[in-house]
């Protein structure tokens, strides 16, 4: 099963782990990415393309299925607004043995930095607003990839 | 020729709107003669496109090149670099 996501509502871990552990798998690999408050960050915003955003998470989610042959795959991206602490990205891969597993899940985190259309905005409790420019070491994990 | 323009993060709040119709005149036939064309069309624009290296672009949900032709699409979607995850 592939569940592919992308919502503005708290993502629901336990709930999405039950939900992904019902098929009973041999190894599930996770990543769970969280707003950290580094500089007195008070609000991450996340903004999204009403289509190619999930479009572009589901061709990336296949691409990992088929790659690695999946027996299960879960792609949740929050959206919006989020504090210190929420949960912004969660993937949980399945496989029979865990390589597959563990590379489908840092194949995922590495390019949905890279090929997603979602844009961070930074708020600081001094007022500052600020737009996350991309890492130059993101693209180079992604690369990794081809 | 009627064209949907969508504009996402920064570019959007230079733009001051998230999506409008344009008509740009027929020599406009790139992504890049796009985006030099809103550029040149006004104050927003200048700010927005002011480092075109820094524009992604978008043809009806397939992203695009500077050098893809424009010519019959509905929507382009100009936006900066993603970043996330």
């Amino acid at each position: 099963m592939i569940r592919v996501a992308v919502q503005s509502g708290a993502i629901d871990v336990p709930a999405e782990i039950d939900l992904h552990d019902a098929g009973g798998h041999g190894a599930t690999a996770s990543f769970i990415g969280r707003v950290r408050g580094d500089d007195g960050l008070i609000e991450l915003f996340l903004e999204h393309h009403p289509v190619m955003t999930e479009a572009s998470l589901a061709d990336l989610a296949h691409v990992a299925a088929d790659r690695w042959q999946l027996a299960a795959l879960t792609l949740i991206h929050r959206v919006g607004g989020m504090t210190p602490g929420e949960t912004i990205v969660l993937i949980l891969a399945s496989s029979r043995h865990r390589a597959e597993a563990l590379a489908a899940c840092e194949f995922l985190i590495d390019r949905l930095k890279t090929d997603v259309m979602l844009w961070k905005r930074e708020t600081f409790s001094d007022g500052r607003v600020q737009w996350v420019e991309p890492r130059e070491g993101d693209h180079a994990r992604a690369g990794r990839w081809d | 020729m009627a064209l949907r323009l969508a504009y996402f993060a920064w570019v959007r709040e230079h733009m001051g709107v998230a999506e409008e119709d344009a008509a740009p005149p027929a020599e406009v036939a790139t992504v890049a003669d796009l985006i030099g064309w809103l550029a040149a069309r006004d104050e927003r624009g200048g700010q927005a496109f002011a480092e075109p290296d820094r524009i992604r672009a978008a043809i009806d949900g397939m992203m695009a090149v500077p050098g893809t032709k424009i010519a019959g699409a509905g929507e382009v979607a100009l936006f900066p670099p993603v970043t996330g995850g």
